[in-house]
């Protein structure tokens, strides 16, 4: 383990409808060290415990067991609005991530300034904003930036994942959580996010956790993938072995780990194109 | 003429009430009903202490800052106890009761003769009185809320009303925010109530009785006259709501209804007025299936005329 570990994860234990016959084991003891800049995909089946995981960084759901300390500081029990600070995040529903009500200015203004004292005292949208918002819209080629008073809500669901993912940048967050944040859209709208998550990923050097369905995506995009089953990460591969990865290899590095087949369901799911 | 001015000046009052109603019903989406507590509230304090001769802008106050602590109180119950946002309203309403019959000492203070808000106007008759000082704070209002509303901590509050997952991922704090809303409102909705009270010359512990019912018909009036506005011209209208309101309150009198049976009236307006998008919506639906009836009526003509055509071939 090297010492510049953005996120640390300590025997993370999540439990659902504890102490009923339904309960559910859904995080069993997760150990996970992210370093700086790693751009990490998570793959899974469903209730593989991805979502789970990432609600758990994110503060969404409340800690049953384990630790988790980001940046060197221990956030466990820290809620959603406390890990703001650091963290940012992109919601798999459009709606999500925007204020809809809100203009296209009023919500960058609002994500500009994420995880700080939002005073009486200035401006909300501070005129001397929009060009920084403006320059920023430009980088995403759909046209937005002279749509700054817009209201967000009248924009298409690509539209607004490109700005939710902006706005995330806006402020530099210590580590950038995508939860199937392209899995809503069209597939070509899709393929567009995601390219230019991987720009913006790239560029501002964002420690990066992305949860995807596609196994496609989550070779091609990343420098690092865990795969998830029934809440432990059966797969963790990195480097040189992830550049040279191919689905048919993750299928029988899947299937050595949890000593189980995969069937043809799961993968044609898991393929999704 | 007389019943025009008469229904600005207690539209202006009223307006000051929508104006509270409206922050909890549009921009938390919550009908709160303390604001049937924080009315009478307002008026309680300003009435017992403008009867014991103090300062009427200073009782006035003091009433708002009533309604906003009441506000506190039904904010505390919602964010923190969790407890459903129409609850929260009957509890903290049914509690002040009890707290405005301690402040009157009894259910109805007379205020005649006394020193008003509006007295400072004497020199013009009583609804003029009225019509000044209400412009006067109604515009004040309008100023103070859309400044409000456009600093930061303004913004993250509608963010907060629009969508709280987000607002809390973008490190707002969610329930502090509402409270500030809550807090607002009602002390806006006091401060109508310590006018009203001013204005019609006392103060009745039963005064907020079906005042919420008559700020959202406001409120929503002004929503049907005008459609998707930025917040500042919603407020406008909702003034104007309120003046229309009064309107057809004073018609309705006017007409020879029984001032008993008003509430009764109010209760119906409203849903009437609730209802709309739903009529709106059905003769949308049923203007468009008569067109389309029509279209295929067209169709089949049109089909019964190929198959004559072809029948006729044949032969």
């Amino acid at each position: 383990m090297t010492n510049n570990a953005v996120l640390t994860i300590r025997d993370l234990n999540q439990y659902f409808e504890q102490g009923t016959i339904n309960e559910t084991h859904a995080l069993q003891g997760i150990n996970l060290t992210v370093t700086d800049g790693e751009f990490v995909t998570i793959i899974g089946g469903n209730g593989a415990g991805k979502s789970t995981l990432l609600n758990s960084i994110a503060g969404t759901l409340p800690i049953d067991a384990g630790q988790v300390i980001l940046a060197g500081r221990d956030i466990t029990y820290d809620d959603v609005t406390a890990r703001a600070r650091w963290i940012a995040r992109v919601f798999q529903d459009p709606k999500m991530g925007t204020a809809q009500r809100l203009s296209v200015a009023e919500n960058m203004a609002l994500a500009a300034k994420r995880g700080e004292h939002h005073s009486l005292f200035r401006i909300g949208t501070p005129h001397a904003a929009r060009p920084r918002f403006q320059e920023a819209l430009k980088r995403l080629n759909l046209g937005l930036e002279d749509r700054l008073d817009t209201e967000i809500g009248l924009l298409s669901g690509g539209q607004r994942q490109a700005i939710t993912l902006l706005m995330a940048t806006l402020q530099k967050p210590k580590l950038l959580l995508l939860d199937e944040h392209t899995a809503a859209l069209d597939p070509k709208t899709s393929a567009t996010v995601l390219h230019l998550t991987n720009q913006l990923v790239q560029e501002e050097d964002l420690t990066t956790l992305m949860i995807t369905h596609n196994m496609q995506d989550a070779i091609k995009y990343g420098n690092r993938l865990l795969m998830l089953d029934h809440g432990k990460i059966v797969v963790d591969v990195a480097g040189e072995q992830k550049q040279h990865l191919t689905v048919p290899d993750l299928l029988e590095l899947f299937n050595k780990a949890s000593q189980e087949e995969m069937t043809d369901d799961e993968l044609l799911l898991a393929r999704d194109e | 003429m007389d019943i025009l001015l008469s229904s600005i000046s207690q539209g202006l009052i009223w307006s000051i009430m929508a104006i509270g109603v409206y922050l909890t019903f549009r921009i938390l989406d919550i009908a709160d009903m303390t604001a049937e507590g924080a009315f009478p509230l307002g008026a309680a304090f300003a009435a017992s202490l403008i009867a014991n001769h103090a300062n009427p802008w200073l009782a006035t106050l003091v009433g708002m800052l009533g309604g906003m602590a009441a506000g506190l109180v039904s904010g505390l119950l919602y964010t923190r106890l969790r407890i459903p946002a129409l609850l929260t309203g009957i509890l903290t309403l049914t509690g002040l009761y009890s707290i405005n019959l301690r402040i009157m000492g009894k259910a109805n203070i007379a205020l005649l003769n006394q020193t008003t808000v509006f007295s400072a106007f004497a020199r013009f008759s009583n609804t003029t009185q009225v019509i000044i000082v209400g412009a006067l704070l109604v515009a004040v209002i309008m100023i103070l809320l859309v400044l409000f509303f456009n600093t930061e901590m303004g913004l993250a509050a509608r963010a907060v009303g629009d969508n709280p997952d987000m607002s809390a991922a973008n490190g707002v704090h969610v329930a502090n925010m509402q409270i500030v809303i809550y807090m607002l409102s009602n002390g806006l909705i006091a401060l109508a109530g310590a006018l009203m009270a001013q204005s019609n010359g006392y103060a009745d512990i039963s005064m907020g009785v079906g005042t919420i019912v008559i700020a959202l018909a406001a409120i929503i009036i002004g929503e049907v006259l005008v459609r998707n506005l930025t917040f500042g011209k919603r407020l406008l209208t909702i003034i104007i709501g309120a003046i229309i309101y009064r309107l057809i309150i004073a018609l309705v009198l006017w007409l020879g209804v029984d001032p008993n049976d008003l509430r009764l009236f109010y209760a119906g307006l409203l849903t009437v007025l609730l209802a709309l998008p739903w009529v709106r919506n059905r003769v949308k639906t049923s203007t468009r299936r008569r067109l389309n009836r029509q279209h295929i009526a067209t169709l089949n003509a049109q089909d019964n005329g190929e198959e004559k055509e072809h029948a006729d071939n044949d032969k």
